[in-house]
């Protein structure tokens, strides 16, 4: 095995369906608009940033597992058949073991708390069909009930940074031949349960939804030849090591970037959340994209967002590396590499 | 370095147990839980943590806390935050600690499953958000300490170490998940020890849940029987301290046991019900073997999965019939979650322990809740405790979204 290689890629955000969205709202620079969100008990709504109603309305909606299912399972499996693409039918057809890495910070929290409020108001008659829906691995679960596959499938739990282990995760599946090829997903969903929660820490955070999605294998894809370099450690905060000093060895661990490197970074323009990254990557001196900015505090979603901008780059040719950190928001400061390959050689940037 | 180019393949490690810790409702460690099951005693009584008045069910397996966490690094006002999830964890972690001889380091990987977490904290943040007038007294640490990240993190100080977090979300698999995942990365070289295992607490909106699904029994939990009814919710943890042979021998650690096998499966047949053959299951008894590099013949004991309700254990027996083969008549198999109920995200890791325990004092442990027998099933039910010659041991945890999960532990000797 000469690497792991992104074989394609898929994302949902409040831009809209599609990496294409994605990346023209990415290339304006501009904040997607906002929108109104009611919480309950206040007279002026939350902003946040949602994902539009896909248009046309994809096929799998309508799938037995997909009707009842919550928007993060359809932001999830809209992102993973996106960078499946055709394999998707071998998948279903058995020719390609597919596991799948599925994270969230949050959950089905629109589900959870509408379960919870019935279960306050009157337990007896809580609803029997939304609760299935509130375990952090249902969306994982209808995604390989759709492609029909019984490979290993884990839902992983954490701070933004999971992403990263998820993407380590999946390499090492890879490595160790237990599957063919690994999507690896990010998602979440809207409530105001989190917009409150963020609320509490930075009052001009926008929340957003949506998801990513990065299909691995072990061989390069047909169109291109992208290849995962590296994943640091994950620096995790403490005590003993405080945000801004695991930001700061995590930046250490990638090492220093060339002139043709571009950044993908979690900045989104809230000094309380930005202050520490920003500080780890000030001697950045190649270009950067910041999908946070455009497109909100999407959580596990943005750092997924934040690779799939990055693969994007590479696989349009607009960079040879494509560096990633994500310094998430209690848990740990982790960052990654991709290069894009020709004919095998490519052009590693930095000390990974 | 989490992952590099060129990627490094070691030759694969044989994984050692060195410390275990476990809680449930039988009580607080490995002595109280082996007597426990031992005696056939059921932890069940009504529930007191929240309001079941207008439940269906009314009863589950309560964990006794003690009045105070001692014997960590936390400070007052850490430990006052701590939820019920997080001192379970830390009490079993505890025992797992001390019993490894482990000392605290910068990089030792916690492995955890839950299918919760902090959930109590989370259905006091809603409360709360919901009451008029509006206050956010307390609601920014509920909203900090009911992520699971934070439990594991809230773990790493009360010991004085730092790592790598996994927080595997599986449903009920995932404390079998988690451990199964730590035996892959001390196996295949990518760390020297590990701390693993899972935890879960009694909450309002699953026990809500589960009794919203009719999933819980009226009656009396009764794995495996003709008669079952339902499953019955525990709560609890479980720790284990893994690490290669060569670090153990290396330390002089005591060594209590080898984990051999794993094996993992996604049934896609539905969110909720299992396949009705038990494909997955099948599937994760047999990769668990495959990695073992064992034959059905050689297990000695199977601590299933056993819920209770009627579609699980029909799938399981099934797939346990399959499996086994002409084994299956003198394989003796349990469900303990007669004694302490279904702990659902812990279940996996404490049913882990529970066979650690089997095989360190060469017991089998049982159903003890067992009346008639479920036809179905070809294999050996142990209704009663039991001397036994047990040399490798099985373990099956499925869940919820069709995540199915094997683990398969050595005797030490």
């Amino acid at each position: 095995m000469s690497g792991i290689f992104v074989q394609g890629y898929g994302a949902v955000s409040p831009a809209g369906w599609g990496v294409a969205p994605l990346r023209e709202a990415l290339t304006r620079g501009e904040p997607v608009g906002t929108k109104e969100l009611s919480r309950p008990g206040w007279s002026s709504p939350l902003r946040v940033r949602a994902v539009p109603p896909p248009d046309p309305r994809p096929a799998f909606i309508n799938h037995a597992r997909m009707r009842r299912a919550s928007p993060i399972a359809h932001f999830a499996v809209g992102a993973a058949l996106e960078a499946l693409g055709a394999e998707s039918g071998k998948v279903s057809a058995g020719a390609l073991r597919l596991g799948v890495v599925f994270c969230s910070l949050s959950g089905c929290v629109n589900y959870s708390r509408r379960f919870y409020d019935e279960t306050l108001s009157d337990p007896s008659t809580a609803s029997p069909l939304v609760f299935p829906e509130t375990v952090f691995n249902a969306p994982a679960s209808h995604l390989a009930a759709l492609l029909g596959t019984t490979a290993i499938n884990y839902t992983l739990v954490g701070d933004p940074g999971t992403l990263l282990q998820g993407l380590a995760l999946a390499a090492e599946w890879l490595v160790s031949e237990r599957v063919d090829r690994c999507l690896v997903i990010g998602a979440e969903e809207l409530d105001w349960l989190i917009s409150d929660a963020l609320r509490l820490f930075h009052r001009t955070g926008v929340v957003s939804e949506g998801a990513g999605a990065v299909c691995l294998g072990p061989e390069p894809a047909p169109g291109h030849s992208i290849r995962l370099h590296g994943i640091t450690q994950p620096y995790i905060f403490s005590k003993r090591q405080p945000r801004a000093q695991a930001a700061l060895r995590a930046r250490a661990e990638l090492g220093m970037n060339g002139s043709d490197s571009l950044l993908c970074d979690g900045i989104q323009g809230v000094a309380g959340l930005d202050r520490d990254e920003a500080a780890a990557w000030r001697d950045w001196a190649g270009r950067r994209v910041s999908p946070k900015t455009v497109c909100g505090e999407g959580f596990m979603a943005a750092a997924a967002w934040q690779c799939v901008a990055a693969i994007d780059e590479l696989a349009r040719g607009t960079c040879a590396t494509a560096d990633i950190s994500v310094v998430g928001c209690n848990e740990q400061a982790i960052a990654a590499q991709f290069v894009r390959s020709n004919n095998g050689s490519d052009t590693p940037v930095g000390s990974l | 370095m989490l992952f590099s180019t060129p990627h490094r393949v070691h030759p694969p490690s044989r994984v050692v147990i060195t410390g275990a810790g476990i809680i449930t409702a039988l009580g607080q460690g490995r002595e109280a839980n082996a007597r426990g099951f031992r005696d056939g005693r059921l932890a069940f009584r009504p529930v007191s943590l929240f309001d079941v008045s207008r439940q269906r069910v009314k009863t589950a397996a309560e964990v006794d806390l003690p009045p105070a966490l001692t014997g960590t690094r936390l400070a007052p006002r850490e430990l006052g935050r701590l939820d019920r999830a997080a001192k379970m964890l830390i009490l079993a972690a505890g025992e797992a600690w001390s019993q490894s001889g482990w000392e605290p380091s910068e990089n030792l990987p916690v492995v955890l499953g839950t299918t919760s977490g902090g959930m109590s904290l989370g259905e006091a943040f809603y409360r709360q958000a919901i009451q008029k007038p509006a206050s956010q007294r307390g609601q920014p640490t509920r909203v900090q300490q009911y992520q699971p990240q934070r439990q594991a993190l809230n773990l790493e100080e009360a010991f004085g170490f730092s790592g790598p977090i996994t927080i595997i979300a599986n449903a009920c698999a995932s404390g079998a998940n988690a451990i199964g995942h730590a035996w892959e990365l001390v196996r295949r070289g990518h760390a020297e020890r590990v701390l693993t295992g899972g935890y879960e607490a009694l909450t309002q909106l699953i026990f809500s849940g589960f009794d919203s699904l009719q999933a819980l029994s009226p009656t009396q939990c009764r794995p495996f029987d003709a008669q079952r009814d339902g499953l019955a919710l525990g709560e609890g943890a479980a720790v284990l301290a893994l690490e290669t042979i060569e670090s153990a021998r290396r330390r002089g650690a005591d060594i209590l046991g080898e984990i051999v096998g794993y094996g993992a499966a996604t049934d896609a047949h539905h969110l909720t019900q299992p396949h009705p053959e038990g494909q997955a299951a099948l599937a994760a008894m047999r990769a668990a073997c495959e990695t073992a590099q064992l034959r059905p013949e050689q297990i000695d004991y199977v601590n299933a999965h056993g819920t209770g309700t009627a579609l699980n254990d029909s799938a399981e027996a099934m797939a346990i019939n399959r499996w086994a083969g002409s084994r299956a008549p003198t394989l003796p198999v349990s469900s303990t979650k007669s004694s302490i109920g279904h702990l659902l995200g812990a279940a996996g890791a404490v049913e882990a322990v529970v066979c650690l325990m089997a095989l360190c004092q060469q017991w089998l442990p049982p159903t003890s809740t067992l009346r008639t027998p479920e036809p179905l099933c070809s294999f050996r039910l142990v209704d009663k405790a039991q001397e036994a010659k047990l040399e490798y041991a099985l373990t099956n945890s499925f869940g919820f979204g069709g995540a199915n999960a094997t683990l398969i532990l050595r005797r030490w000797a």
